[in-house]
């Protein structure tokens, strides 16, 4: 029983029953697992429109009925123009993004994004029930992601009707430390995100996780205190939104916003 | 020495040979998951199912492991379950396996389960195997359910999320412990219950 055959062979045995079993249960799962990944994506949306409390339990139903109050559009990002043509339910921009026929490389960033996305999906919230098209919209909702310490943060900003103050922040998907990066979820630090001034009067971003401390909104309004124990994670969110928020990103889209054209 | 009967092999972890109170075992994962009841819950039935599971698998495999490499086999054996078990929460119980995030896929390094394996199952029939797994799952849930319950009601006056205690901050007179919401006050907790059971059963005392 000792023999180097019969430890070879009933190792090999034993990773063929383990791959199998938990491969299985992977591929059984997936289809559950993405619809929870969904829905959670959509919650974020919600809770950076400041629609929805991360707090509460939202149903199904209720969901979709805040959702009646935003409005999908696929934006062509290079250009900055809608594409109302398009059906938002049809674009996924993280899978565009790994296509090379639908993508395309963008130069070397601290937000280390290698491709981007030739088109993407904003939401735009619109006050109160369903409005008609051409309506006023009061917050842009626009989806960000970038490098943290040990993987990419995907979340979501959204931005009031001026395009420069933020209503909300959330990350839906990261991989940071819990208890350290992982804050990024913190309720408490979120809350210090609405209010601040994404741009200095136009121009280049300049939203930053301080290293320290911040100042209350109205004496500090470009910067968010740092996550203790996570200057990775801290640079890493200040990387992401400015990436996100300038050329290469949402800010041929936000500019077009900016001279009326949207809606 | 006469084996133990088989009730005494499930009931004996529960309090008189806690793994965590009495063994001072799986100590970490206590700390991280028991803020409340809700993540205490999932995370001990999470235990228990891989505990009793991998016991279980071991003893069916005890007489043709090589001893060589008994170890690594009993470790991939729970690293599958872990992982399997993983996965079922992420698509049954999504919010709840988003609060409990690394930990369940630590409860492969929780020495509980290898303890139990190498300890146990390596020298038992199956039956008797998955009754000690149960019961040392079982030993470290009841644990992890009393924390979880004085830290969410210390930390926060609710239990199960259902306010129980009128908080301060909403007309009431209770104010909630932040202590409590962290991981140094899962170790207050679990040191009180250590003394506690130690002072009902002496003969848990350490000799000096």
């Amino acid at each position: 029983m000792n023999t180097a055959r019969y430890i070879l062979g009933f190792a090999a045995g034993v990773c063929l029953v383990c791959a199998v079993l938990v491969s299985g249960s992977a591929v059984a799962l997936r289809d559950l697992q993405a619809e929870n990944a969904e829905r959670e994506r959509q919650r974020n949306v919600l809770f950076a429109a400041g629609l929805a409390d991360p707090e509460e339990d939202l149903s199904d139903e209720e969901m979709a009925a805040r959702f009646a109050s935003v409005r999908p559009v696929v934006v062509d990002l290079e250009t900055g123009e809608e594409l109302p043509g398009v059906d938002p339910a049809g674009v996924d921009p993280l899978v565009e993004a790994g296509a090379p026929e639908s993508s395309r490389p963008v130069a070397d960033n601290p937000a280390r994004v290698r491709r981007v996305e030739r088109r993407s999906v904003v939401y735009l919230v619109e006050e109160g029930g369903a409005a008609a098209a051409g309506a006023a919209w009061n917050a842009v909702v626009l989806p960000v992601r970038g490098q943290g310490l040990w993987g990419v943060l995907y979340g979501f900003l959204a931005l009031e009707a001026d395009l420069e103050t933020v209503r909300g922040l959330t990350f839906y998907r990261h991989k940071e430390t819990p208890g350290l990066g992982g804050e990024v979820d913190n309720p408490s630090w979120k809350a210090l995100w609405p209010g601040r001034r994404v741009f200095a009067g136009g121009g280049e971003p300049v939203i930053e996780v301080a290293r320290a401390a911040a100042g209350p909104v109205a004496e500090d309004p470009h910067r968010v205190d740092g996550l203790a124990g996570a200057t990775m994670t801290s640079r890493g969110v200040t990387n992401l939104l400015r990436f996100w928020l300038a050329e290469n990103g949402f800010g041929p889209y936000l500019d077009r916003l900016r001279a009326g054209a949207g809606d | 020495m006469a084996d133990p009967p088989a009730r005494r092999v499930l009931m004996d972890p529960l309090i008189h040979n806690n793994p965590i109170a009495l063994q001072v075992l799986g100590i970490c994962s206590a700390l991280a998951v028991t803020t409340g009841m809700q993540t205490s819950v999932v995370m001990s039935a999470a235990v228990v199912a891989v505990t009793a599971l991998s016991n279980l698998s071991v003893s069916l495999l005890r007489n043709r492991i090589p001893t060589s490499i008994r170890i690594i086999v009993q470790l991939t054996i729970i690293a599958s379950l872990v992982i399997v078990t993983d996965q079922i929460l992420k698509a049954y119980l999504y919010e709840i396996s988003k609060q409990l995030s690394v930990f369940v896929g630590l409860i492969i390094t929780n020495c509980i389960i290898m303890g139990r394996a190498e300890a146990f199952a390596m020298q038992n029939p199956p039956l008797r195997s998955l009754l000690d797994g149960l019961g040392n799952g079982l030993g470290y849930a009841a644990l992890l359910l009393v924390t979880g319950a004085a830290r969410e009601i210390l930390g926060a006056g609710e239990f199960w999320g259902i306010p129980v205690l009128p908080l301060a901050s909403e007309g009431g007179w209770f104010t909630p412990n932040g202590l409590m919401g962290l991981s140094p006050g899962a170790f207050f907790v679990i040191g009180f219950l250590i003394w506690f059971l130690r002072t009902l059963r002496p003969e848990q005392v350490e000799a000096e």
